[in-house]
């Protein structure tokens, strides 16, 4: 299978946190607001115009820049789930 | 005197707690060399008989003590440096699962500690289920659930905090916090374990008025709109309000000039009796003008930040700002602006990385003010048709952001934004009105104590230059200002601004509100149509538009000079902002009167 990012996800989708690899600064926020691996994290949502993305972990909704999101990557668990 | 730090994550509340802890008594500490401010009060602890006096200071919220934010290391240098007997983590009760870190880090510096565990009142409304006693036992301190903003909880928080105290004689510190903390991977580990069994997170959140509000707010077609009407409510809030009530105590200020102080000066000689009404009087007035807005915009921005709507902005506005090295936040400044730049600049201290601060401070005087939209309705009435008017005015709005855009991508470089751009978005809450009140009464104090002898200084000053040498009349040829006015001909003929007004410029140094006084002065005419026709007589609507340009760039006020000083804590950063927009100013100018000229206009 091939690897998935964060931004592959769709919105309403839920993935697993396989690996996170980012700097160290960038590292060390991401684990501090809940992204570890095995975490499932859902996309809410995405800003238009390639903006942030919204995403949940646990209780947290968090948004991140689709550039920085390129450092997690996903295991998919679960097809697309409608949200509404 | 007891020493306790406050310490925790950022969205957890723990201003809320320290503002129930410390009531209106908080001040700004003196931490030297930092930009970030401390808020520290002393307080009175325990019961009658075994009271202690404690001096509590708020550290800023941060995520993880190894962290690299400015924030992250003033709380490691604080630790290390400064001895504290008691600290006290806050902590987000509905997210533990991520912000135990936090504590388990603090656990391992071996300072006595007290783990608060805020907004416990949410906590079951995300279906997150805590055994404190549990979590009390793995992590080896008193460990207490509450709320801060309800108050429940508070009074078994502030029995263990002044139990913890008693038990701890000496202040304690920390030779190196690096060396005492464990590597992220055997944090992760602890947090599993200790987590397991003793907090239980819902694995798939429900729907809940968060989810629900989002899907509103931040619609991808009508959160922008949205967002946008809010912000036009905001500003009519503020200066709808705000400006009735600066003009009544503008009024009382005068009035009280009149009643009091000139029937009591009037035996002074001219030149003394001018320095003292007209120098140091306006300086203060200058001052309190402020005052009125810088409160209701902080009400305001409690009211966006606390809700959490402040951090919706910079998701609906991220992939423009991005481009520009800013974010939402600072976009909601600089609309701010548009009313006073003075409580914009001071907003940006939400935004916690210094980049992105100074950036936006850099950004937000080019935000045409109200005080400058008077000196404009003026002008272009005076020198414009009826029907052009409203043109050059949208004109004027338009550079104004031209401006600002030019000024960001310029100085992007500059001043980077190196913390990572992920941010929190909160649930939405409900702000309440103590918080708000206390907040910005707090400002109105923060501003009137560090910027006040600033701008009553330069009031002072440049009435002198208007004024002396004494006998010669007010702001003509003969003074120092008229003076520099002809010496800076050769640099300003260029732009078509005669000497006159320049010495008009000069007044605009201290704030736009008294240009039109200024001219008024210099031109010997009252305001209105007289001094309208006295300028349109001596004056071009080239000149008179490149007058307009250049008002609109160059230093807005001398109150916004000294809120970027006292911000950025830096007077070569106030400096900077000063001589770029004076140097844009002049070029935008500079090259739209040549050019109109070489047109043949």
């Amino acid at each position: 299978m091939d690897t998935l990012y964060l931004t592959s996800l769709q919105p309403g989708q839920v993935g697993t946190i396989a690996n996170i690899k980012a700097e160290l600064g960038l590292n060390q926020r991401l684990s501090a607001l809940g992204f570890r691996v095995g975490r499932r994290v859902t996309l809410v949502r995405r800003a238009w115009f390639s903006g942030p993305l919204h995403v949940r972990i646990g209780t947290t909704e968090i948004m991140l820049r689709r550039r920085d999101a390129i450092a997690v990557s996903i295991a998919l668990e679960t097809t697309a789930i409608d949200q509404h | 005197m007891k020493r306790i730090a406050v310490l925790g994550m950022p969205n957890t509340g723990k201003s809320t707690f320290f503002n129930r802890l410390t009531g209106a008594h908080a001040s700004i500490a003196n931490w030297p060399g930092t930009t970030v401010d401390l808020m520290m009060a002393k307080v009175k602890l325990g019961g009658l008989n075994a009271e202690v006096e404690a001096e509590v200071i708020d550290l800023p919220g941060i995520y993880d003590l190894r962290g690299f934010s400015e924030d992250e290391s003033v709380v490691r240098r604080f630790l290390e440096q400064k001895p504290v007997h008691l600290v006290v983590v806050i902590l987000n009760a509905a997210q533990l699962d991520r912000q135990l870190s936090l504590a388990i880090q603090v656990c391992h510096l071996m300072l006595p500690t007290v783990l608060l565990l805020n907004m416990a009142d949410e906590a079951p409304k995300f279906g997150v289920v805590l055994d404190t006693d549990q979590l009390s036992k793995r992590l080896g301190i008193p460990v207490i659930s509450m709320s801060a903003k309800y108050g429940e909880g508070y009074a078994t928080a502030l029995e263990a905090i002044a139990l913890s105290l008693s038990h701890q004689a000496e202040p304690v510190s920390i030779q190196s916090i690096e060396t005492q903390l464990i590597s992220d991977h055997q944090l992760s580990d602890q947090l599993n374990s200790i987590l397991e069994g003793a907090v239980q997170t819902p694995d798939q959140m429900q729907e809940n008025l968060t989810t629900r509000l989002d899907r509103v707010l931040l619609h991808p077609f009508w959160g922008l709109p949205l967002f946008f009407g809010a912000m036009f409510l905001m500003f009519q809030v503020i200066y709808a309000l705000g400006t009735p009530l600066q003009n009544q105590l503008a009024h009382v200020l005068d009035w009280f000039r009149v009643i009091a102080l000139e029937p009591l000066l009037s035996a002074l000689h001219p030149f003394l009796k001018g320095f003292l009404l007209d120098g140091l009087y306006n300086g203060v007035s200058t001052v309190a003008a402020f005052l009125p807005i810088i409160f209701l915009f902080f009400v305001c921005m409690g009211v966006v930040e606390d809700s959490g709507y402040l951090s919706r902005s910079a998701f609906l506005m991220d992939s423009f700002m991005e481009r520009l090295g800013l974010d939402g936040r600072s976009f909601v400044m600089s609309l701010m602006g548009f009313g006073c730049n003075v409580p914009a600049i001071m907003g940006t201290r939400v935004m916690r990385s210094p980049g992105l601060r100074m950036l936006s401070m850099l950004v937000i005087p080019f935000s045409l003010c109200s005080a400058r939209l008077n000196v404009f309705l003026f002008m272009s009435t005076a020198l414009f048709s009826p029907r052009v008017a409203p043109l050059v005015l949208f004109s004027l709005y338009l550079l104004s952001f031209v401006a600002a855009i030019l000024t960001a991508a310029i100085f992007k470089g500059r001043f980077p934004n190196k913390d990572p751009m992920v941010l929190e978005l909160p649930p939405y809450r409900f702000p309440t009105l103590k918080q708000m009140l206390l907040r910005s009464w707090r400002e109105v104090k923060h501003f009137w104590i560090w910027s006040r002898k600033f701008i009553i200084f330069g009031v002072i000053a440049i009435w002198l230059l208007n004024n002396l040498p004494i006998g010669a009349k007010p702001a003509s040829a003969e003074t120092f200002s008229g003076m520099i006015g002809t010496a800076m001909h050769p640099l300003l003929a260029p732009l078509g601004i005669n000497p006159q007004l320049t010495v008009a410029l000069i007044f605009g140094f201290i704030a736009k509100e008294i240009v039109l006084g200024g001219l008024s002065v210099i031109y010997s005419k009252p305001e209105g149509a007289a001094l309208a026709g006295a300028i349109a007589q001596q004056i071009d609507w080239v000149q008179a538009y490149s007058f307009m340009l250049f008002t609109l760039l160059y230093v807005p006020c001398l109150s916004t000079i000294a809120v970027i000083k006292s911000e950025s804590k830096s007077i070569k950063f106030a400096m900077l902002s000063v001589f770029w927009s004076i140097g844009l100013a002049w070029g935008a100018s500079c090259i739209f009167y040549q050019g109109a000229r070489a047109l043949g206009f």
